[in-house]
């Protein structure tokens, strides 16, 4: 085997969005030597993305908003199948975390005393997403990768981890991957390994995440032998762009809501009205006028419809749409041009404005939007410690969209961009903690290494084969139609089977040119993830017999108060890959102290 | 629909050429929507960097029929009819196909002495809007490195990358010089280190910004004029004076760390 490029470092961090970031900020400020590696460029992840805002309860809108009741919203919001001490420590927490952006560099919009600007988002109670207009998402990574930048940290771009490595005694020891500018492989010796690789929005076909969405973090962590949890809860945003097809799945800020936008069905009937759950009926508005008051003065009115949490909302237009009543092109309308005027909204939502217009040819301000649910995000994840982020490996943590828990099976809006950042810390803490208390080096054999660099060039040594864009491309179509928004029980077993002929498939691949920059063999690469992340959540929705949050199941309509006790913990033999049987083990989730138990009595 | 004939070019360090695909157009998409059709379909091994798709990220940018431009967000139907010729930016070394290695401006970003505000109050600062939207404007940008490229100063002077930062860092030391809370004065490092007085304002940096950034106008021209004040100047800007900051030569700016 030819010889590899190697390094050694204290800790190893695949992810450079907001979690990876933050947790190689904090490694390094503990003194350690960090390694930051991702697959794109620095700066180009998936939080750059991030439109809406950041969830803090600073209170600086609304004083009274504290994190009991950011907290208590999160819990509801995930119908309560959350990690509490994730939920409580992220409540806690992320005030300190926002301004700590700000004392680095970050601008985010003012109130008129001059503190941060909050805004409003579905399932918050107050307004509390701090923000820069809807590109907040860009200034939060900006801000920690200047900082890391700054820190001189390494940073490792355009290469992609494969593998993860364990020693004799099953500690961590480092990972595998490549140089995508070169085809290269790399190997990184480790005493500790963060993940904070992002989602796995990838596999269906409507989707707001990029290439990078792959569920690489998830799959080595299972493959590796760590667990996931909940992977049946996926998210799908309620507005994603519609038309045109090209541009289908791309992201309609939730803050178009939050700032007044409202959704309207054939019929101009703005039908959130006729959705609301019990769990939700208390707070939320029962008419227009009610509703309209609210935007000025929480006090005079309860909350719109339109900001319930996203499961509830894209089960509603998913309703109205089948119900004959959507849009021209399958979706609903969300209007903020009869609500705001041209200048309020052009401030406001900048980037929204400019993506209908460039991409739609559509000005949001005189015409309303079209818009569907998109796949967006995935609650489901890597099992953490929540105080420390470690994983069941020693020497593994996980921190970010690839770690599960936090948002139980749902995630409100804003709730994702303040996880990172307040377990991004604890991630890089956790590790550096982890390596003061161990001894020793840990060592990993090179003939896994080998093993592993065999099989991903394996694919240029067939003449003929399968061409990985396909299987990726009837991977979309199948996860889109058999474990989407709505499922059952027979659609989900079917898929389950296809997912094991498209392994077979994916174990064909064949790929052409060089390895230098090559997209189609970097695919290649990506498709065992892809089915592994593919196959936990066909697996966990087959055993969730009950809907609940961001998981649907036609065939039981109702949440079961059983289930909802329970994390579906998934599991395989380690070093089984993409072949490997995957277990599934439902367990009881962490039982929530009194005091905690009694801030939901209260607000009965 | 018709089809449609795009015009790549296909190489790596060692050369390369423009090559023609034809694949059918499709309604409403981008040039970066063909690019993927034809890896898909024909050319699975084609170059090209690609994220958000929808400008926000500013990965593809390439130089669409000689102009540079994200390929997320150029529609096909704003084209003139013929073929569409994409090619990589020209100022930076070529990987491969659309794919050119940026490191350039890695290395810049690193040269930057980080925000510094001194102590900070426990509860934030205080700042008004209006102070805070100067350096919000040139914080929008999302580097996608097409002002680097087109600058004259390094696009046809490769022997002036070294001592130049370009317009990107220039729009960031001006950030950095008009944040109410920073302590640092960066404005003799700016002159004596980064080459702002390479720039002579030609504005095509301010042209080819798809933020719509106003690059020469709102950062380049008034940081000029600052490092103008501080060189001959004794008597500092008057802002510094009430902000408090001192003044600084271009070692001790690079010095000066939080
Ligand atoms: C369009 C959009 C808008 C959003 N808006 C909001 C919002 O307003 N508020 C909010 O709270 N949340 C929002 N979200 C969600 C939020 O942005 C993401 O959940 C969050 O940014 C994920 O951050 P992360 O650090 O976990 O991972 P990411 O930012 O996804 O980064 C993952 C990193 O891991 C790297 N990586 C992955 N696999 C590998 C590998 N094998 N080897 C090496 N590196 C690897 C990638 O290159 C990347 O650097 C939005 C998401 C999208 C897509």
């Amino acid at each position: 085997m030819a010889t590899t490029e190697h390094h050694s470092y204290d800790v190893i961090i695949i992810g450079a969005g907001g979690a990876g970031l933050r947790a190689a900020i904090e490694a390094k400020e503990r003194g350690l030597k960090v390694a930051l590696v991702c697959k794109s460029l620095l700066g180009k992840a998936h939080t750059v993305m991030a439109e809406g805002g950041v969830a803090a309860a600073m209170g600086n809108v609304y004083e009274e908003d504290n994190w009991k009741v950011h907290f208590r919203d999160t819990m509801r919001g995930g119908k309560m199948l959350n990690n509490w001490r994730m939920a409580q420590l992220h409540a806690q927490e992320s005030p300190d975390r926002v301004l700590e952006l700000e004392a680095w560099g970050a601008l985010f919009d003012r109130t008129k005393d001059g503190k941060i600007l909050q805004r409003d988002f579905g399932g918050h109670r107050y307004a509390r997403l701090a923000h820069v207009g809807d590109r907040t998402g860009l200034e939060l990574i900006r801000t920690l990768q200047q900082k890391a930048v700054s820190m001189d940290i390494d940073v490792f771009m355009e290469c992609k981890i494969l593998r993860l490595l364990r020693d004799d005694n099953g500690r961590i020891a480092g990972a595998v991957g490549y140089w995508r500018p070169t085809g290269e492989f790399i190997t990184f010796a480790a005493k500790a390994v963060i993940l904070a690789s992002g989602g796995v929005g990838k596999s269906w076909k409507y989707t707001s995440n990029s290439w990078e969405g792959t569920g690489d973090g998830h799959a080595m962590a299972l493959w590796a032998g760590a667990e996931l949890i909940d992977m049946e809860c996926v998210q799908f945003h309620p507005t994603g762009m519609v038309w045109p097809l090209s541009v289908r799945g791309i992201l309609v800020t939730e803050g178009v809501r939050g700032d007044g936008g409202v959704l309207r069905n054939s019929e101009g009937k703005r039908f959130m009205f006729d959705y609301v759950a019990d769990m939700f009926r208390a707070e939320t508005a029962e008419s227009e006028e009610e509703a309209d008051k609210w935007y000025d003065d929480h006090t005079a009115g309860r909350r719109p419809p339109e900001l319930l949490p996203r499961d509830e909302v894209a089960r509603s237009i998913n309703a109205e749409v089948k119900a004959g009543r959507g849009s021209p092109h399958g979706g609903v309308f969300l209007d903020i041009a009869t609500r705001r005027s041209a200048e309020f909204i052009r401030r406001r939502l900048p980037s929204m404005y400019h993506q209908f217009m460039e991409l739609a040819g559509v000005d949001i301000t005189t015409t309303p939007m079209e818009v569907g649910p998109t796949l967006h995000y995935i609650m489901g994840g890597v099992r953490v410690d929540a105080d420390t982020a470690a994983t069941g490996i020693p020497g593994l943590f996980a921190a970010g969209e690839v770690a599960g828990g936090m948002h139980g099976s749902n995630r409100l809006g804003g709730n994702s961009l303040s996880d990172l950042i307040v377990f991004g810390r604890r991630a890089g803490m956790g590790a550096a903690d982890f390596i003061e208390g161990a001894s020793g080096e840990p060592t990993f054999s090179q003939a896994e290494v080998d093993a592993v660099i065999a099989e991903a060039l394996e694919p240029f040594s067939r003449e003929s084969g399968e061409n990985p864009y396909d299987i990726q491309h009837d991977l979309q179509e199948l996860m889109q139609a058999n474990v989407g928004i709505i499922r059952t029980g027979a659609e989900i077993d079917e898929a389950l089977e296809q997912l094991e002929v498209m392994k077979d498939r994916a174990a064909n691949v064949a790929v052409k040119g060089g390895r230098i920059y090559n997209p189609a063999w970097n695919l290649a690469t990506d498709l065992g993830a892809m089915l592994t992340v593919s196959t936990c959540v066909a697996l966990g929705a087959t055993h969730r017999k009950e809907s609940r949050g961001g998981h649907t199941r036609d065939d039981f309509p109702k949440a079961d108060p059983e289930l909802g006790k329970v994390n579906m913990v998934l599991s395989q033999p380690q070093g089984t890959g993409v072949r490997g049987a995957v277990k599934v083990d439902p367990q009881p989730i962490p039982e929530m102290p009194e005091e905690l138990k009694a801030l939901f009595e209260e607000a009965k | 629909m018709a089809d449609v004939t795009m015009r790549l070019w296909r190489g790596d360090q060692d050369g390369g050429e423009l090559v023609d695909y034809t694949i059918e157009a499709q309604e409403g998409e981008v040039v970066l929507d063909v690019i993927h059709r034809l890896q898909a379909t024909q050319i699975p091994d084609l170059a090209c960097r690609w994220n958000c798709k929808a400008g926000k990220c500013g990965s593809c940018s390439a130089e669409i029929n000689g102009m540079p431009r994200l390929m997320c967000m150029t529609r096909m139907d704003q084209l003139p009819e013929g073929p569409v010729t994409v090619t990589p930016m020209r100022t930076f070394p070529i990987i491969r196909d659309l794919v050119t290695d940026v490191s350039f401006n890695f290395e810049q970003a690193k040269r930057v002495p980080a925000f510094n505000p001194g102590t900070v109050p426990a509860d934030g600062f205080r700042m008004q809007q209006a102070d805070v939207e100067r350096g919000q404007e040139f914080r929008k940008c999302i580097e996608c490195f097409m002002c680097q490229n087109v600058c004259h100063v390094i696009r046809d002077h490769e022997e002036n990358k070294p001592k130049y930062a370009g317009p990107r860092f220039f729009i960031r030391y001006a950030e950095l010089e008009m944040h109410p809370m920073d302590t640092n004065d960066r404005r003799e490092l700016v002159r004596e280190k980064m080459g702002l007085g390479l720039c002579n304002i030609t504005k095509c940096c301010t042209e080819v910004c798809p933020e719509h950034i106003k690059i020469t106008d709102n950062a380049i021209i008034p940081l000029k004029e600052r490092v103008v004040d501080a060189h001959y100047d004794p008597v500092a800007w008057l802002g510094r004076k009430i902000s408090g900051r001192k003044k600084r030569t271009a070692d001790e700016a690079a010095a000066h760390r939080p």
